[in-house]
């Protein structure tokens, strides 16, 4: 619903309040440390891939015959550090969480605007030494680093990665805490807490989880580091340490690090139903707060990385149980969004394909993560394919598609400029068979028994592997095509208004792209964030 | 804001409402969320070797307490006086900043320095000891008792003094950032930087410190205090 008095386009935006690279790298502005955030993650996404890239032709074949298998650990090493840690991460909190937050909720900046700054810079200092890493050889450990192998044997540079990974979490602590002391501090007059955009709820439980799970992460690797360079040995076996322990202390960051990852995902696609069903979400408050009992839950299923790693089984059962739990609050969500589009005015635009895709990806991938949370099942799948599948499902399937749906859906708004509707909706559906094509097949390589982590395989399994590298081609020129006509957009796109999706979130109801204060006059909010009838229209500025 | 002197360094100090904030007391509120949420993150932090030394002295109790026992008591409980000392010194220099003396501030603070540097010292002194007593991990390391015997469960006595480097090492690379920190202050709080109605830093300081100072309190009795006297002699 567009406001009955759109504000005055005017030609001075965040964009180009000032000029210059130093104007651009000195910045305090949540909305340009969002763009920077874009920069970079967007770097290491294409780099990850190139691995992928790589690997998918190592395995069009049953031999061994593009690269070694030491060169080959080191390709899914790489791929696997640089896609989680540098990219998924920070993806969607670090671009659209920094852009948008306070936008949403009527504020002129986050709480702590240096320290904004500060994290981005952390983050390109860690993603330096993965950088590094990778130009003197790599390293070989796996993105898990399980001891003993990385402490003792493993030739790669495991100090190096370990210390980017390490500084790398300070910006994903930093970005956490800056999140929810914003939300806590900086809301607009009026606006309560189930006032917000649950775009905001998803922001709050995720950055819980940044605040909290990744400081045990970085003393897992310090505790590592130091084994690794001075051999006093915490999990080492020699003196009686135990590499399971290091094991329970990686996973508990590790675990709800996925929901890291997924959280603002769904935030995203909550955003982007609503609006392209022109209708209130269906139960807000049980959306909300399934983003909190994700959080909640995802601290305790960790154990679930462990089936097979020798911890009790009396563990095993309790873990068991509770990964099931984390279905509940999932499917809630699900069920909500499905719901909100039922008797919707739906609109088949960009963003709302992704987020349609991302439904039906996240559900298979949660899904087949209930096969995985099962004792018996587990003990069969464990390290095959069908796991790389599952989380593949939930984190390119799940996250990436949200990354892109929100991409597409605040394009107008960050950089005010209309991409090409067509070009974007051919892409969408191609990023979405792409996909499915390159990851199905590895469920049923993986019920096959087809082990993750060989860069050979016996020849039966060849034509499943052949769809899935075909696939894989397909997936990659769906993300070139976004890549180019977006930036054409920002040349030759058309100007966008302010609210091009008849939104109703506060971010709409500023200029696109909104001024550096981001509102002329600080809103009052006397409404609920998603009000589809004209007289319940908030106004502003 | 009472900025009605020519002093260029009275202004700064009255005008630290940043753009984005609506009023000094929202700023406040949020630093001082901010300054929990980190120490949240810290508590977590250290919470991973925490566990880890609650899991190896469940497995292997003869081992730690036999190494427990070769840690010098008098100078952890000297250490443990020292620090407590300049917690409280900390707390006048919040309390000298509430009231806007000036000089008092400074001068907490430079005993809270001077008592955190002791106890950083007092620390360095028993690193070498340890290192002259082989009881560094490494190649060179030897765990004996008084008599020169081996410890009882020697084997298993590497992990102890792991965690004994790992957890004072973590907690004394805190104790530097903070004389770092205390450094800044001082030179802040003699320009006349702190004010009754704004002294953030100092207050959020203190938190930090006060801290530090309870993870040691933990530490203490966990590596120096705890079956201690269970040790076959």
């Amino acid at each position: 619903m567009i406001t009955a008095t759109p504000p005055v386009q005017t030609k001075k935006s965040y964009l180009n309040q000032t000029q210059g690279l130093k104007s651009w790298l000195l910045t305090y502005d949540h909305k340009r440390i969002g763009i920077l955030y874009l920069i970079g993650v967007t770097f290491f996404f294409a780099l990850g891939g190139m691995f992928a890239v790589l690997i998918r032709t190592e395995l069009a074949t049953p031999a061994g015959d593009l690269v070694e298998s030491n060169t080959y650990n080191k390709l899914f090493t790489m791929h696997g550090i640089i896609m989680v840690f540098l990219f998924l991460i920070p993806s969607i909190p670090a671009v659209m969480g920094n852009f948008l937050i306070p936008l949403m909720i009527g504020a002129k900046d986050v709480a702590f605007p240096r320290l904004n700054l500060l994290s981005w810079y952390i983050y390109m200092i860690g993603g330096c030494f993965v950088l590094t890493v990778l130009f003197m050889g790599g390293v070989d450990t796996g993105w898990t680093f399980y001891t003993p192998f990385s402490s003792s044997y493993s030739n790669g540079y495991v100090v190096a990665t370990g210390l980017g990974i390490f500084i790398a979490g300070f910006s994903s602590i930093l970005t956490g805490l800056n999140f929810i002391v914003t939300i806590h501090r900086m809301r607009a007059p009026g606006l309560t807490w189930f006032r917000l955009p649950l775009f905001v709820w998803a922001h709050y439980a995720t950055s819980v989880i940044q605040v909290l799970g990744t400081p045990v992460i970085a003393v897992t690797l310090f505790l590592l580091l130091l084994e690794r360079g001075l051999h006093i040995g915490f999990f080492d076996p020699a003196y009686g340490g135990d590499p399971v322990l290091f094991q329970h202390m990686f996973w508990f960051y590790s675990h709800p690090a996925v929901y890291i990852m997924i959280l603002p995902s769904m935030g995203v696609v909550t955003e982007i139903i609503t609006t392209f069903s022109s209708k209130k979400p269906f139960g807000y408050t049980f959306i909300a707060f399934s983003s909190v009992a994700i959080a909640v839950f995802g601290f305790i299923v960790w154990g679930h990385h462990l089936f097979v790693s020798g911890q009790s089984a009396y563990a095993g059962m309790v873990f068991s149980i509770l990964s099931y739990v984390v279905a509940i609050p999932s499917a809630i969500k699900v069920f909500n969004w499905t719901a909100t589009m039922y008797k919707g005015a739906v609109r088949l635009t960009t963003p709302m394909l992704y987020a349609l895709g991302f439904i039906g990806l996240f559900t298979i991938g949660g899904l087949t993560g209930l096969f995985l949370a099962s004792l018996g099942m587990d003990v069969h799948l464990t390290d095959t394919y069908f796991v790389i599948a599952h989380f593949h499902y939930v984190m390119v399937g799940g996250a990436i598609m949200g990354f892109l749906g929100g991409i597409h859906y605040w394009w107008p708004k960050i950089f005010g400029k209309m991409y090409n509707e067509n070009w974007s909706k051919i892409s969408a559906i191609i990023v979405f068979i792409g996909f499915n094509l390159t990851f199905f097949p590895q469920f049923i390589l993986g019920y096959m028994g087809m082990p993750r982590r060989y860069h050979a395989y016996p020849p039966e399994f060849q034509v499943l592997n052949v769809l899935s590298s075909a696939g894989a081609s397909i997936l990659g020129i769906g993300y070139l095509i976004p890549f180019c006509y977006l930036l054409w957009s920002l040349k030759h796109g058309p100007d966008a208004p302010p609210n091009p999706w008849g939104a109703t979130t506060l971010e709409w109801q500023t200029t696109s792209p909104p001024p550096t204060e981001n509102f002329e006059v600080t809103p009052v909010i006397t409404q609920e964030a998603y009000t589809y009838s004209p007289e319940e229209v908030v106004h502003v500025g | 804001m009472a900025s009605h002197t020519a002093d260029p360094q009275i202004e700064a100090a009255h005008t630290t409402l940043q753009h984005h904030f609506e009023d000094s007391e929202q700023q406040k509120d949020a630093s001082t969320v901010g300054m929990w949420l980190f120490l949240c993150t810290e508590v977590m932090f250290f919470g991973g070797l925490f566990l880890a030394y609650f899991v190896y002295r469940q497995w292997y109790p003869s081992a730690f307490a036999a190494a427990s026992n070769n840690t010098n008591l008098i100078i952890g409980a000297t250490n443990t006086t020292v620090l407590i000392c300049s917690s409280l010194t900390m707390a006048l220099a919040v309390r000298a900043a509430a009231m806007g003396k000036k000089n008092l501030i400074v001068l907490f603070l430079i005993l809270t320095l001077l008592l955190g540097g002791t106890f950083l010292g007092v620390k360095a002194y028993e690193y070498h000891d340890k290192w002259v007593r082989h009881e560094v991990p490494g190649h060179n390391f030897n765990c004996t008792d008084e008599a020169g015997k081996p410890c009882t469960d020697a084997g298993h006595t590497p992990l102890f003094f792991a965690l004994y480097f790992g957890m004072t090492g973590l907690h004394a690379t805190h104790m530097i950032v903070g004389v770092g920190i205390i450094l800044f202050l001082i030179a802040q709080a003699r320009k006349g930087a702190y004010s009754p109605e704004w002294h953030t830093p100092v207050e959020l300081f203190g938190l930090y410190w006060h801290f530090v100072d309870i993870v040691w309190i933990f530490l203490f009795p966990l590596l120096y205090l705890i079956d201690r006297s269970a040790a076959p002699k």
